[in-house]
């Protein structure tokens, strides 16, 4: 490893991560401009063209204004908080690979963060760790709406934690089964890699079909899928599972007590989580950076798979904003039901049927 | 299954939405038309030929439910009358905070001197700018309505010419000489119907 090497490390770490915050800024301001379109309002406009920077205007104000400490406030968790919910967030975006790896002089470039050969571990430990932001800042903030969201973040994570974990588990074991060389991989780089090309290698029989679809895992994983988004939509908080924030019932929930900066840094996390897990979502089921290359090459070709990736993302994205604009909050006895007696047997059931086909196509029927 | 369908429909219901127009007005750029008979500003109207309508009979105080206007009539002078009455109001005040723009004063009156417009934007920074005297009452000879703020951005200062609707429906002055002549009407604005016949023409 020499200078030329750390040095393109440090670049696609720096470029993960500006990309990371620009896209948030962004993120932020297409949130607010897709619900108001569906209420019938115009939405931010007035900071820059359409209202483009009104992300940063806030952004900037709450920046300048006061942090607030409650005298109640268990100081040390209390300013730890916000800390723990910015760097998870952060950290899991890294693993995700978000262009095509591309050659230059004879060194390959891959454009993500760090290409971890446990990635999707890495993505499970880091989406667990960002509930302890949830649940420290409502404990130490010595309030009790505070109190109230960080306890039912608890719960919340823990029950869907379990079905987000499990939906991966059927695509990591389906991902192993269809690749080239046998072995499975928890590199996402090599995820995304499995998935290119038509369906038609991993379904022969219904070529008629197949050829003319993608090798995405969305596919033959469609219920790991539909799982996956509910479990990703109640780990991000967000409507209609945001009993965390719940603001009729809870005030703010578990940032009630927090302002300024510390406020905005669990504002950020939270965007960034929901584009991290819009992006997972796009790198495991429907092909990352994926896509037709139009026969381009040069600068162009190498961009082109960053554009699909995007384009996948924002996909999820928007359906994680419709799906706030759709539906109401559901109650949390409902939640939990959801939870325990529908998501995780589904995913179990989902588990041990993938497992049956994988070992069928691997071995064939045991009779046989 | 049914939860999926419901789903469906929901998300249909959202994702249509966002094709269709927005209500939203971005108001000081586009002013919705106002009702006919929106209620805004009052004014003090004069007659065609100067004089001021209002005599300080003090009905429309009386009338008022707000208790907001405060009004004390005095003797014209003999030699420059104000009004063509025995009295004209010399005090003439609306407090704007505490109007809720009924317009009972505007039935009370017996003269329809005060009438309403259209203009509603009346913000101010301190209270006692809010409290309109006959400065900012009462209309110049020629007929125009002086505003507060006359470089006020936010409001269409047109607005102060429309008169409240159905006063349009009564008739101007009666001053004998403007017989047969098209002439402006007494309220805010300006008539765009035919004068009123004279006295014969009607009797016929």
């Amino acid at each position: 490893m020499d200078l030329i090497d750390f040095l393109i490390i440090l670049g696609r770490v720096l470029a993960t991560f500006v990309l990371l915050l620009v896209v948030t800024v962004l993120n932020v301001w297409i949130e607010r401009k897709v619900l108001s379109d569906m209420q019938s309002r115009v939405g931010p406009n007035r900071a820059g063209p359409f209202g483009i920077l009104q992300t940063v205007a806030d952004g900037l104000k709450l920046f300048f204004k006061e942090q607030i400490n409650p005298k109640r406030a268990e100081m040390g968790a209390f300013i730890l908080a916000p800390f723990l919910a910015v760097i998870p967030a952060f950290l899991l975006f890294m693993v995700i690979p978000w262009g095509a790896p591309f050659q230059i002089g004879e060194r390959t470039v891959s454009l993500q963060g760090t290409d971890l050969n446990i990635g999707v571990l890495f993505i499970l430990a880091m989406s667990s760790l960002a509930v302890y932001a949830v649940v420290l800042a409502g404990w130490s903030s010595g309030s009790k709406y505070p109190l109230l969201g960080g306890v039912r973040a608890t719960a919340q994570a823990i029950s869907y934690e379990a079905a987000l974990g499990l939906s991966i588990v059927t695509v990591v074991m389906w991902s192993a089964s269809s690749g080239d060389t046998g072995g499975g991989s928890l590199a996402l780089s090599e995820i995304v890699a499995r998935q290119s090309g038509t369906l038609d290698e991993v379904v022969p029989q219904l070529g008629f079909v197949t050829q003319f679809l993608p090798r995405w895992n969305l596919f033959p994983q469609i219920v790991a899928f539909v799982i996956f988004m509910m479990a990703a939509v109640a780990e991000t908080n967000r409507a209609p599972f945001d009993l965390v924030e719940a603001e009729q019932e809870l005030v703010g929930g578990f940032h009630t007590e927090y302002s300024g900066m510390r406020f905005a840094m669990f504002f950020l996390a939270e965007y960034v989580n929901i584009f991290s897990m819009s992006a997972l979502a796009a790198t495991l089921f429907l092909g990352g950076w994926n896509g037709p290359t139009f026969g381009l090459t040069g600068i162009l070709g190498a961009a082109l798979p960053t554009v699909w990736f995007l384009v996948k993302t924002y996909l999820i994205f928007f359906m994680f904003i419709w799906i706030r604009a759709t539906l109401p909050r559901m109650r949390y006895d409902q939640l939990m039901t959801l939870g325990w007696k529908r998501l995780i047997p589904g995913a179990l059931g989902w588990l041990l049927l993938s497992t049956l086909v994988i070992g069928v196509r691997r071995f064939g029927l045991p009779w046989a | 299954m049914g939860v999926i369908s419901e789903l469906v429909k929901g998300l249909r219901v959202t994702g249509r939405q966002m094709f269709q127009p927005r209500v939203t007005i971005e108001y000081p750029k586009v002013f919705r038309d106002k009702p006919q008979r929106f209620h805004g500003r009052h004014v003090l109207n004069r007659y065609p030929d100067g004089m001021e309508k209002c005599i300080g009979c003090e009905l429309c105080a009386g009338a008022c439910p707000a208790r907001c206007i405060y009004v004390r009539g005095q003797d014209n002078p003999v030699d420059a009358p104000v009004s063509p009455g025995e009295r004209f109001g010399f005090v003439y005040e609306i407090n704007m905070l505490r109007c809720i723009f009924c317009a009972l004063c505007v039935e009370a009156c017996p003269t329809e001197a005060i009438t309403m417009t259209h203009l509603f934007e009346m913000s101010t920074t301190n209270r006692s700018d809010a409290i309109y005297t006959r400065h900012e009452l009462l209309m110049d000879r020629d007929g125009a309505v002086p505003h507060m703020f006359e470089d006020d951005k936010l409001a269409d200062l047109d607005e102060l010419g429309v008169a409240d609707g159905w006063l349009r429906a009564t008739a101007p002055s009666g001053n004998a000489s403007y017989e047969g002549v098209r002439q402006w009407q007494g309220t805010p604005g300006h008539a765009d119907w035919d004068p009123e016949p004279d006295q014969e023409t009607r009797d016929a």
